[in-house]
């Protein structure tokens, strides 16, 4: 961006960058205002009867923050139910792309097919999440293939309804989830690994230090900004979570809403109670959270696309 | 035995333990695919019984099944899915070209800031402005209009940040201003010099939208009510929600496939390009 041009043809940047601005406006910002104006207002259907739009003020945000019969806030139980499924697949996906990575980098080792292994390892990642999902409740089903095999083996003597239970509904969960991003990750820290500076690791070499030395002294602490980057776009991602739990769950969280989701609720609340107040007030509270995480990778970019 | 002895079995054993877990985690890859192909070749009866990875004959039998089911229309679902991906990632990419090419090439007022706004909006998840949009969708009699799902793409703040660090990396300046010379148009410079050179970049944006058009599912579902502008990922929650203990399992394991099958094929043919496009979109190492 610091070539020298002519002035005259400046009016052709704005030109060019209308149509992005117009469709951003109109279906992106305005939309984003209206979500917002909309969680100021009691505005839903009960049966065939239309209550509002009645300016209530923070009314929604309050309801959404206050305990429900049973005591429990429910968008925070639904936070924690996403975020326990995020934790549950990101610690394997970064701990095995940390591992593949440092596999694929090392010249000692040398490893053949790299390209190969790669395309395999993010394929998961193109796959419709929702078809994923689907293909994971038959699977898992009572007349699916692994309970079929756990009976042949004599593991089991009955099939067992996994998603009917607690830990087994959000491993699964976490598990697709899991294989569908560790490819993904594993590629980014492979581009990290070789942006370090070769002669950092021919120097190590010279004086002598062991493998574990410069994993720890050098690759690692040189790799961080790029595995918070990563991190953090995961987080931002998993608070998104809704097509692999609302399909394996059939849009209920089963079992007791315990992998019933943040985004899930939003969706509720548009799709069968058309409840606009609360599904705004819902979408701000993710909006903030997201913002907050995001101001980190824009920091790293803004700060990448400087150098 | 000495040391340098030692050393080579160590690398050796190394070596072998790396191969096995790279292996390992392919296989782990490929297996529910593996699964998803031979089941959906077996009857009902031979899946309901045992697993078995012998592929059965059944494929066409399933295929015919899924393909004439009278509540889940896949042809239609595949063909409203088709529609709507081939063309927004053209206009995702054709525009997010255009975007980042007017504030690469051109100084004007405001041309950081415009910048730093796009950075910023980049993160921000489509499904927190849902209210806004199904609201006016529905104000203005626009749901159920594959349109809807296509205009938006016009604006694309990722794909825009992709290639406008591909111009950095890539355009020479003194080729537009020798294109001016020629009296070429600012317009047609960049049909017809900027974007050819950006081809590359193109190619693996356009394969990226297409994939995530095709399995986006959020917000279709609230847009899409109307049976004949469904979806696939809408029609594998129809599938979830039937009544499965009813249901033909080779049929099941057919339409999941058939979900599926499209992004497998393109990205087989072109996933060495993908890989590339996958670390350069966001960081430059």
């Amino acid at each position: 961006m610091k070539n020298k041009k002519s002035v005259s043809y400046s009016k052709w940047g704005y030109i060019f960058i209308i149509p992005f601005f117009v469709v951003y406006i109109i279906f992106n910002l305005y939309p984003q205002i209206l979500t917002v104006y909309n969680s100021f207002f009691e505005n839903y259907r009960q049966g065939l009867t239309q209550v509002g739009p009645n300016f209530v003020g923070f009314s929604n945000y309050v309801a959404l923050l206050t305990p429900s019969s049973e005591g429990t806030i429910d968008i925070l139980r639904y936070l924690g139910n996403t975020m326990i499924m995020w934790v549950m697949g990101a610690v394997p996906q970064f701990l095995i792309a940390l591992i593949l990575a440092l596999i694929f980098t090392s010249s000692r080792l040398n490893i053949k097919g790299q390209g190969v292994y790669k395309s395999i390892i993010y394929m998961p990642n193109m796959i419709m999440a929702a078809a994923f999902s689907m293909l994971f409740f038959t699977m898992f089903s009572t007349v699916g293939p692994v309970n079929q095999v756990l009976e042949s083996m004599g593991i089991l003597d009955k099939p067992i309804d996994f998603i009917s239970f607690t830990l087994p509904a959000r491993s699964l969960v976490a598990f697709m989830n899991f294989l569908m991003w560790f490819g993904n990750t594993t590629i980014m820290l492979v581009a990290g690994i070789q942006g370090i500076d070769e002669s950092l690791f021919e120097a190590a070499k010279i004086d002598g230090a062991n493998s574990w030395n410069v994993f720890s002294r050098i690759t690692l602490p040189l790799l961080r900004p790029i595995l918070v980057y990563v991190a953090i776009t995961s987080l931002i991602g998993g608070l998104r979570m809704f097509d692999v739990p609302q399909v394996l769950s059939k849009g209920v969280g089963m079992p007791d809403r315990t992998t019933f989701t943040v985004v899930m609720l939003l969706n509720n609340y548009l799709g069968t109670s058309k409840n606009y107040g609360m599904a705004g007030a819902v979408s701000v509270l993710l909006f903030i959270v997201t913002a907050i995480l995001s101001t980190f990778v824009f920091k790293f970019i803004n700060k990448k696309e400087e150098k | 035995m000495d040391m340098n002895e030692r050393g080579r079995i160590k690398l050796i054993i190394t070596r072998f333990l790396a191969y096995f877990f790279v292996i390992f985690t392919c296989l782990l890859c490929v297996l529910f695919f593996a699964i998803l192909l031979i089941n959906a070749t077996k009857t009902n009866f031979q899946l309901q019984n045992k697993f078995s990875i012998i592929p059965g004959t059944n494929f066409l039998v399933n295929l015919k099944n899924a393909w004439l089911d009278a509540s889940i229309d896949i042809p239609r679902g595949m063909l409203n899915s088709l529609i709507v991906a081939l063309t927004s990632s053209l206009l995702t990419t054709y525009f997010s070209a255009l975007t980042a090419y007017g504030i690469f090439a051109y100084d004007f007022k405001g041309k950081k800031l415009i910048f730093t706004f796009i950075l910023g909006i980049m993160m921000i998840p489509t499904q927190v402005n849902a209210v806004g949009f199904i609201q006016l969708a529905y104000k203005y009699n626009l749901t159920n209009k594959l349109l809807m799902l296509i205009i938006p793409s016009i604006a694309a703040p990722a794909v825009f940040f992709y290639m406008i660090q591909y111009l950095q990396a890539t355009l020479p300046m003194e080729l537009v201003e020798a294109a001016r010379i020629d009296g070429s148009g600012e317009f047609k410079t960049f049909n017809q010099i900027v974007l050819p050179i950006m081809k590359p970049a193109v190619a693996v944006q356009l394969i990226f939208a297409f994939v995530e058009s095709w399995n986006n599912y959020f917000m279709p579902s609230l847009l899409l009510t109307d049976s004949t502008k469904k979806t696939v990922p809408i029609m594998m929650f129809q599938l979830r929600s039937a009544d499965y203990s009813k249901f033909d399992l080779g049929k099941m394991y057919m339409f999941i496939l058939l979900a599926v099958l499209p992004v497998i094929v393109v990205y087989l043919i072109v996933s060495k390009s993908i890989i590339k496009g996958v670390t350069s979109g966001s960081v430059k190492g």
